[in-house]
């Protein structure tokens, strides 16, 4: 063996070492939730509300609050954050207007999630009058996914190539016709990608939400976008530091971030299946 | 008719293409050949006008197509782009089946008379060459094509909105030589209806395929005749020069 082959095979075998570690890492973090968490999943833990002091009972409340909180978001980031994108990388060329715009997004990608619900409690809850609520929850999350969501559909738009839209234009479409028919059914899978993470994203905040929606205990379910409800990260967080006893809750936190896990998993493969779908027609 | 006068172009502070005049009759071919880089894709744009997407460029002079200034105000692009056609260096069938590419200009003009489109299709794919090939299975994606398949995919794509004129910038120089045979002898059919206009480094292909010759060099015209002339016994050193091989 040569030299170079050798050094070659020293340095991948290394990197496939490190790169299993991190799949390592992963697996043992997932493990570790499922053995600890899986003993206290049960029906009753997923379809009732908290008791005793929340020592038992169950975390329904805190799951159809996540499960608001992720639709809420959604289609408050989505749309908007999918139709500023088109507009940046489709239309707006690469003017003065969309470098600030980019600027922007960049800056607002790294803005702390703790400032996003202080913010968020400003205007929403206490400016516009919004109150402690799903929908002040659902803006303030979706501020803070928004960046993700622009700039991976950017991405998206610009990983197809411009044959495309030529391809389109010359054939006398217009600039909105080659977007709607040809640019975005293309670049879908990779958008759903972004909305995926940002989903992921969205799900496990505790910060944003603090202030803005989120119940240390209210164990009726919400009847509309203008209550406060529990939600997943913030009932983990509760139990496990400032619960009445937190030992004998411990495993109630570690079904709790199980069950968050599931949701976001369950999002994540649905997803994929529709991803597939719509990759139908690619080489 | 085409009809150029006193045409520049420029790219930024490039100046692309310099004073052409060319006139370009109904039903013929006409070949642009050149060294590369000389501008014949950047002429052969300003008939369809794909050059305003690029950012950046300046045009001055007379574009005229059946005598109408085709850079006036009042000229709708979408609906110029549907007079004229065009045919790229790579074959571009869009993610969609079949069926669906060569329908795709009839969809986008808002026809949705399914009856019609059919017909359209499966008129636009004969003119193509391509009807007996794919026939059976219009509903597959074009992406199942191979790359000669899916260049004359193309251009049926572009008969479909029954242009009068076809561009075609190399349309055949991404193929191998049984394609590229078949998408000339399209040509010679295609003449009789439309009026094509052809860039391509291929000298042999020239001389076959067209009735007119355009010579360029560095952003001019440098001489535009009948293709026999211009091949046989050409004015220009230069053209001479490059159609023997000695340059470029
Ligand atoms: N988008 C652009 N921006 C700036 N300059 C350009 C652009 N497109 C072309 N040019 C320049 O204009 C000149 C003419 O380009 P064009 O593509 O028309 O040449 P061509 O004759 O088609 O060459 P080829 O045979 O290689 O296709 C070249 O010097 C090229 O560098
Ligand atoms: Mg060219």
């Amino acid at each position: 063996m040569n030299s170079n082959l050798l050094k070659q095979n020293i340095a991948f075998g290394i990197f496939r070492a490190l790169s299993l570690m991190v799949a390592g890492v992963l697996l043992w973090i997932l493990g570790f939730i499922i053995y600890q968490g899986i003993g206290v999943i049960s029906w009753e833990f997923l379809t009732t509300a908290p008791s005793g002091g929340m020592t038992s009972g169950g975390i329904l409340p805190a799951i159809v609050g996540t499960l608001y909180l992720i639709a809420g978001s959604s289609i408050v980031a989505f749309p908007l954050g999918i139709l500023s994108a088109i507009y940046t990388s489709e239309y707006a060329g690469n003017g003065h207007i969309v470098k600030f715009i980019r600027i922007m997004t960049n800056n607002l990608a790294g803005i702390p999630s703790i400032v996003f619900g202080l913010f968020g409690m400003s205007l929403f809850v206490n400016t516009l009058g919004f109150g402690d609520s799903i929908l002040a929850g659902s803006l303030t999350l979706g501020m803070l996914a928004l960046p993700l969501v622009i700039r991976t559909t950017e991405e998206a738009l610009k990983a197809i190539p411009d044959t495309f839209r030529t391809g389109s234009l010359a054939l006398g479409a217009s600039k909105l016709q080659t977007i709607h028919r040809i640019i975005l059914p293309m670049a879908f899978p990779n958008i759903i990608t972004g909305l995926i993470l940002s989903i992921g994203r969205i799900s496990g905040e505790t910060a944003p939400i603090l202030f803005t929606v989120a119940a240390y205990f209210l164990p009726q379910l919400p009847h509309s976008i203008y209550d406060q409800v529990m939600a997943l990260p913030y009932h983990l967080y509760v139990i496990a530091v400032s619960g009445t006893d937190l030992e004998a809750t411990r495993p109630m936190a570690y079904g709790t971030a199980l069950v968050l896990i599931v949701i976001v998993l369950v999002i994540n493969v649905s997803a994929s299946a529709l991803r597939k779908k719509l990759q139908k027609y690619h080489a | 008719m085409l009809e150029t006068r006193n045409i520049d172009f420029y790219y930024g502070s490039f100046h692309a293409l310099k004073n052409i005049a060319m006139e370009m009759e109904d039903h013929t071919v006409t070949a642009f050949i050149g060294p590369s880089g000389c501008g014949k894709s950047t002429f052969l744009r300003l008939f369809n006008r794909m050059n305003d997407l690029i950012p950046n460029t300046r045009l001055t002079g007379e574009c005229l197509i059946d005598g109408e200034d085709i850079y006036h105000k009042s000229v709708d692009v979408t609906n110029l782009r549907k007079r004229v056609g065009m045919v790229f260096q790579k074959p571009n069938p869009f993610p969609k089946s079949i069926f669906e590419n060569v329908a795709y200009g009839l969809r986008v003009a808002g026809i949705s008379d399914s009856r019609f489109v059919a017909a359209r299709v499966e008129e636009s794919l004969k003119g193509a060459a391509l009807w007996d090939e794919v026939k059976d299975k219009l509903k597959k994606s074009a992406f199942e094509l191979s790359g000669g398949q899916q260049q004359r995919l193309c251009i049926a794509r572009a008969l479909a909105i029954s242009p009068s004129v076809i561009l075609m910038d190399e349309p055949a120089s991404a193929l191998d030589p049984i394609s590229t045979s078949k998408i000339e002898d399209l040509i010679h059919i295609l003449k009789k209806d439309y009026t094509i206009v052809i860039v391509t480094h291929n000298m042999q292909q020239a001389a076959r395929v067209s009735d007119k010759t355009g010579f360029f060099m560095l952003g001019e015209l440098v001489e535009y005749n009948d293709t026999k002339k211009i091949f046989l016994s050409p004015e220009k050193e230069e053209t001479q020069n490059y159609i023997t091989g000695r340059f470029g």
